[in-house]
């Protein structure tokens, strides 16, 4: 009998060994044959000659090079990043005000905000993108980067709301009752009970807007127009294809550099991207 | 304020008053500055949600100079043109195959990584979200370039088991395909992850007793597994139809519609219409359509979400 079963669960790990193999080819074939184009030198990646999954002329680093010497790449780094630390800021801030205040100071309404807020953040901006190409025409931010600071916070903003709501709701109110007896006011609060105890819940949704901001490409891409506004995701995909020889090399270094950082600061905080994404349900 | 005081008690009211006044004030102040810090908020999504959306149902009735008031003609005209119904058609086909695949996979991996040895399975989790943390606009160039036909991966992997090579993206059967293929490859880690975090939290007694009773895997998954992710299965289905119905990256990047507009979805043909030839109000229009479907899949998913928590 014992014997049977552990045949049995040995068949059962073949499978399933088998089916995450097939699995880890599916997800992970497309970075390696870009990392592995981005690293070949023309003449191979036109050849085609031999196994092309592997670099057999030897490997090169001149299309990264090229990429920061002859294209506009440093450029749209540069406004992703600009871009991107007040956008991270500024939803971060909003955010925690919002859900303190809706999770603790029950007022007249706070519920009705609290499910807008869970509502809002199903819109796609897909949805809404072309009423705001006319209102942000109005406010003469078209062409702008600094626009992405004003639209992409309405994007980050309620989704950042709705896990931190659920990380402050987690504190007990008997601990916020007992500094309000000790006479802390609401700023005390916040900054020396709630932000501590939800350091994961800010890891978490600073993360997520991170991601937001870094990887948007509708909005840019309706919204900007000349290169020196681009960022990364417009700049790599529209500029860094000229005429029509593709240059595929460089092509895929930019893609992969462009990918790195939100990459690695998900392998370096997996779980709480992961407790973020699981908070209930992310956009998928 | 507190104005049914008499005479008569004004000396225990002198004692009491003052801390329950200021447990009065306190409780108004409290609400007032919970207004107060509600207000960033309110006034975003007011601004870049609300306010939008209602002045794109405007937009979406005004003529393409933005001079005159039509009424629903911007509708009228969409739904009289073969090209929009192509649309509106392969929106649909592709919402339906992508979050249906997404979730048959999603589960199958949430399984087979649940069944494997405790230690392996951190590894193998965070080697499968891979694809869902690159960002997707650039994940899409990489498969660009996978497609590409006379150089890349995909045909020289069909040559060489004998099937003649395909032209991903210039023949419309292939590029509806490969777009769909790169959502699948771009959304089943979220599924994957959803349902595991499910199949963890059912409690492992459940199986043992199961287990007694001489149940095999197959009634494990039918009776224990499924009833009790049911809700789980639902939301995360519903949500990513929402997700996926506003898919723009791919298509964009891919075919940018083509070939012969084969492969536009909503979003790209409303970014064609109002963005890229210069028609607002009808590129608002194509986008409105996304709505009726968003607001149901809403609807259903809020109404999952108090089941669960209540």
């Amino acid at each position: 009998m014992s014997r049977t079963k552990r045949s049995r669960r040995n068949v059962t790990l073949l499978v399933c060994y088998g089916l995450i193999a097939l699995f880890m080819i599916f997800f992970l074939f497309p970075p390696y044959w870009m990392a592995i184009t981005s690293f070949k030198t023309n003449q191979e990646i036109e050849g085609l000659k031999g196994i092309p999954f592997f670099i057999q002329e030897g490997a090169t680093l001149r299309h990264y090079r090229d990429l920061f010497a002859k294209t506009d790449f440093l450029i749209y780094f540069q406004n992703s990043v600009m871009v991107t630390i007040p956008v991270v800021l500024l939803s971060m801030v909003i955010s925690v005000l919002a859900a303190y205040s809706l999770s603790r100071l029950g007022f007249a309404g706070a519920g009705v905000i609290g499910t807008a807020v869970f509502l809002v953040y199903l819109v796609p901006d897909s949805l809404l993108f072309i009423p705001l190409f006319k209102i942000v025409g109005w406010l003469g931010l078209l062409n702008s980067k600094w626009v992405l600071v004003l639209v992409y916070p309405a994007a980050i903003v309620p989704f950042c709301t709705w896990l931190l709501i659920g990380y402050f709701a987690s504190i007990p109110k008997e601990l916020d009752e007992a500094a309000l007896v000790d006479g802390a006011n609401h700023s005390q609060m916040l900054l020396r009970i709630f932000l501590p105890v939800a350091v994961p819940g800010l890891i978490a949704a600073t993360i997520f807007a991170f991601t937001v901001s870094w990887s948007g490409f509708l909005i840019p891409l309706a919204f900007l127009f000349s290169s020196d506004q681009q960022v990364l995701t417009t700049g790599t995909v529209t500029s860094l294809i000229k005429g029509d020889v593709y240059h595929w090399g460089g092509l895929m270094a930019g893609a992969l550099l462009a990918c790195l950082p939100p990459v690695l600061l998900y392998v370096f905080l997996m779980d709480y991207y992961i407790s973020g994404l699981t908070a209930g349900s992310t956009k998928g | 304020m507190s104005s049914h005081g008499s005479v008569a008690d004004v000396v225990p009211a002198a004692r009491v008053r003052p801390a329950r006044r200021g447990l009065r004030v306190r409780l108004r102040s409290r609400s007032a500055i919970g207004i107060f810090m509600c207000l960033p908020l309110i006034g975003l999504i007011g601004g870049l949600v609300v306010y939008p959306f209602f002045y794109s149902i405007y937009l979406s009735m005004l003529n393409k100079r933005e001079t005159a008031f039509v009424g629903l003609a911007n509708f009228h005209y969409l739904l009289s043109q073969d090209t929009f119904w192509m649309v509106l058609r392969f929106s649909f086909i592709f919402t339906f195959l992508a979050v249906l695949w997404k979730a048959i996979l999603g589960f199958t991996l949430a399984l087979v990584i649940h069944t494997l040895p405790t230690r392996g399975q951190r590894i193998w989790r965070g080697l499968s979200l891979i694809p869902w943390v690159m960002p997707l606009a650039l994940s899409s160039l990489g498969w660009w370039w996978i497609y590409e036909p006379t150089h890349s991966a995909l045909n020289w992997i069909l040559v060489l088991v004998g099937v003649s090579p395909k032209p991903w993206l210039s023949d419309p059967y292939w590029a509806k395909f490969s777009v769909i293929l790169v959502n699948i490859w771009y959304g089943t880690p979220f599924f994957m992850i959803t349902y595991l975090a499910g199949l963890k939290s059912i409690p492992q007694e459940l199986f043992e007793s199961a287990a007694i009773d001489g149940a095999g895997p197959a009634q494990r998954l039918r009776f224990i597994m499924l009833p009790m992710l049911k809700n789980i299965i639902a939301i995360t289905m519903l949500f990513s139809t929402i997700v996926t119905l506003a898919t723009f990256d791919i298509v964009r990047v891919l075919t940018r519609g083509g070939p012969r507009q084969s492969t536009h979805l909503f979003g790209t043909y409303a970014f064609e219409l109002g963005i890229a030839t210069g028609d607002v109000p009808l590129g608002a229009a194509v986008s409105l359509f996304m709505f009726p479907i968003l607001a149901v899949s809403a609807f259903f998913i809020l109404r999952g979400i108090r089941e669960s928590t209540a």
